[in-house]
């Protein structure tokens, strides 16, 4: 056996990996265009690429650049920070189950947005609202694996985490409750829903600043992930500073989820879904999830986003509402799937 | 001894969640040396292991080669100790290479479809010293227990550190694994590395180290060649068996036989 040949499997998967990414990238960008065309006034591709490049009518231009780039870019960025956050709490916890939002994550941070319009401290396009959305969301992850504790099991995880999206969804209908303002109360029933309709570039630069941050801290400890599949001890008899990940990835999701709810409201699920989908892909390392699994996620929300807009219904769907919709049954399929370590209790 | 040691404990003390689990341990351990860790549950073996490899905190002096354990970074314990936890855990179905791999991280080779020729050589002599390099695609999840501690143990020698710290390497494997990973380690220990081995079986410590250390409620009670550390008086007093002894094959054979 020669370094040859116990390096010829790794080239293998490269090219695996290397094709699958192509797919994702081609898979993404096409719902883009599609996310641009479709709408009250239907555009086919080649009119959405004229209008991005500054051809075709006036009226083209604005509908494809004002109207809906806004919207799908948010799509992009917010599926994609939800599919990498799933990836990274399910690299830190080594649990297929954990997600933002079966932690109460967009939860809270759509309670803490809500919190801050209630009180009138700011309007819905003040930076005041990720700001609260973030501090919410990194709360209650903070708060999560506090309870949970170290070497948590599946079951400890999940309960505390329905505790804790109980409890960040309370205190909602309670500031609900208490609102004598109607438009307080329809402004908090949009954020419970979640959606990306008439979105403008502000939610964007809103937005992308804390996603993008989230993301790039994210990504800066993608490689002890791998090296915590051994477990948190070995991983730091490695050289892993366990402590500081557990930080790095607390902070990576509030700033991301924050950022995302603070302007789309509630969308759940996408960062549960995502992962599983790459796996059977690419496999388990948890190190090289992360990417697909963000490209999965932004794939998954343009086109439940795309889904909404052509699903004929009397009024409008959410896709909040869409993808919980799909993702409950798939977390049902997963409970399933997964019953006898959560029979055990240990994950 | 101290000089040439390359592991120097004194006055060790360790608190966990407000009971002293270890208390004034006092060691010097060389290179080249397979030593034995044993004791009753609970004495305080793994947490000595623990301490040793600096992941736990302690009071007192830890020197490796001449250097306060407190003063070297994550990284630099990490080249020099290899941990090899019980129960060799991995909780993704990686193919074995990726997780021998894991043993270069320390080394800066984080990615196991990248290594630098010399990371891969040291994968690749783990691999055989372990002898995995038949599963080396395979999902280490899709291994039998046997299969899968080799694996585990293959990855705390690709680290190639100067001291392999190994917690109960041999529990649930079957005899010939059982016999399959001490000489492995003893293997590892005559090319110079110090190996020290947390085991409940005395015929397997007895047999394979150098050097026996037992572990009391905390207290290093004896520690020596196996004859000595696991005198009847010792086993007697701290595992409160007494024992079968008999020579076979020139080497020293002891089986716990009796309660007392």
């Amino acid at each position: 056996m020669s370094i040859q040949n116990i390096m010829a499997g790794t080239e293998i998967a490269a090219r695996r990996r290397a094709g699958v990414m192509a797919v994702l990238v081609a898979v993404v960008i096409v719902l883009l265009l599609i996310s641009l065309g479709v709408g009250p006034v239907r555009l086919s591709p080649i009119d959405v690429i004229d209008g991005l490049i500054g051809g075709g009518s006036d009226v083209q231009q604005v509908i494809v650049r004002e109207i809906r780039l806004p919207r799908a870019i948010l799509a992009f960025a917010i599926g994609g920070m939800l599919g990498l956050s799933g990836a990274a709490l399910q690299g830190l916890l080594r649990n297929p189950l954990a997600s933002p939002s079966l932690f109460g994550a967009p939860q809270s941070a759509a309670f803490g947005a809500v919190l801050v319009i209630a009180l009138g401290l700011a309007d819905v396009r003040s930076w005041a609202l990720p700001v609260a959305a973030i501090v919410a969301a990194f709360g209650s992850v903070f708060a999560l694996l506090a309870i949970a504790g170290r070497n948590a099991g599946l079951l400890i995880l999940i309960l505390a985490g329905l505790a804790l999206s109980s409890l960040a969804g309370a205190a909602t209908a309670l500031v609900m409750n208490l609102s004598s303002n109607p438009f307080v109360v329809l402004e908090i029933a949009f954020w419970l829903l979640g959606s990306l309709e008439d979105r403008s570039f502000q939610h964007v630069v809103l937005a992308l600043p804390f996603i993008v941050a989230g993301a790039i801290l994210l990504l800066g400890q993608r490689n002890a992930f791998r090296a915590l599949s051994l477990g948190e001890e070995a991983a730091q008899s490695l050289g892993v500073d366990v402590s500081r990940l557990r930080l790095m990835v607390i902070s990576g999701v509030a700033l991301g989820v924050g950022g995302a709810v603070a302007v789309s409201g509630t969308i759940g699920f996408i960062g549960l879904v995502a992962p599983h989908l790459i796996r059977p892909l690419i496999g388990h390392d948890p190190t090289r999830l992360l990417v697909p699994s963000a490209l999965a996620g932004s794939a998954l929300l343009l086109a439940a986003d795309i889904a909404v807009r052509l699903i004929p219904s009397t009024s409008d769907i959410k896709v909040g509402v869409l993808t919980s919709i799909i993702g409950v049954p798939f977390f049902l399929y997963l409970i399933m799937r997964e019953r006898r370590a959560l029979g055990g209790g240990v994950a | 001894m101290t000089e040439h040691a390359i592991i120097a404990a004194e006055g060790l003390n360790v608190t966990l969640a407000g009971r002293l689990v270890l208390s004034d341990i006092s060691l010097a351990l060389s290179t080249g040396h397979l030593v034995a860790l044993v004791g009753p549950n609970g004495a305080g073996k793994t947490t000595l292991l623990r301490a040793l490899a600096g992941l736990v905190t302690s009071e007192g002096q830890v020197h490796v080669r001449g250097e306060a354990l407190s003063s070297l970074s994550l990284g630099e314990r990490a080249r020099r100790f290899a941990y090899l936890p019980q129960g060799h855990l991995v909780h993704w179905p990686l193919p074995a290479r990726d997780i021998v791999a894991l043993g270069r991280y320390p080394h800066g080779a984080t990615d196991p479809a990248r290594l630098s020729a010399k990371d891969a050589d040291a994968v690749l002599r783990a691999m055989q010293a372990a002898d995995v390099v038949q599963f080396i695609d395979r999902r280490v999840t899709e291994l039998s227990g046997g299969e899968r501690s080799r694996v585990a143990l293959a990855r705390v020698l690709a680290v190639e550190a100067p001291v392999i710290l190994a917690d109960e390497p041999t529990s649930s494997l079957d005899p010939r694994h059982q016999l399959d990973v001490m000489q492995t380690l003893r293997a590892a220990a005559d090319k110079g590395a110090l190996v020290i081995v947390v085991t409940h079986d005395l015929a397997l410590a007895a047999r394979f180290s150098d050097t026996i250390l037992v572990l009391s409620e905390g207290r290093l009670v004896a520690q020596g060649r196996p004859q000595e550390a696991l005198s009847e008086q010792v086993l007697g007093e701290v595992f409160r068996v007494s024992a079968y002894r008999a020579e076979y094959q020139r080497e020293m054979v002891i089986m716990p036989w009796a309660e007392m």
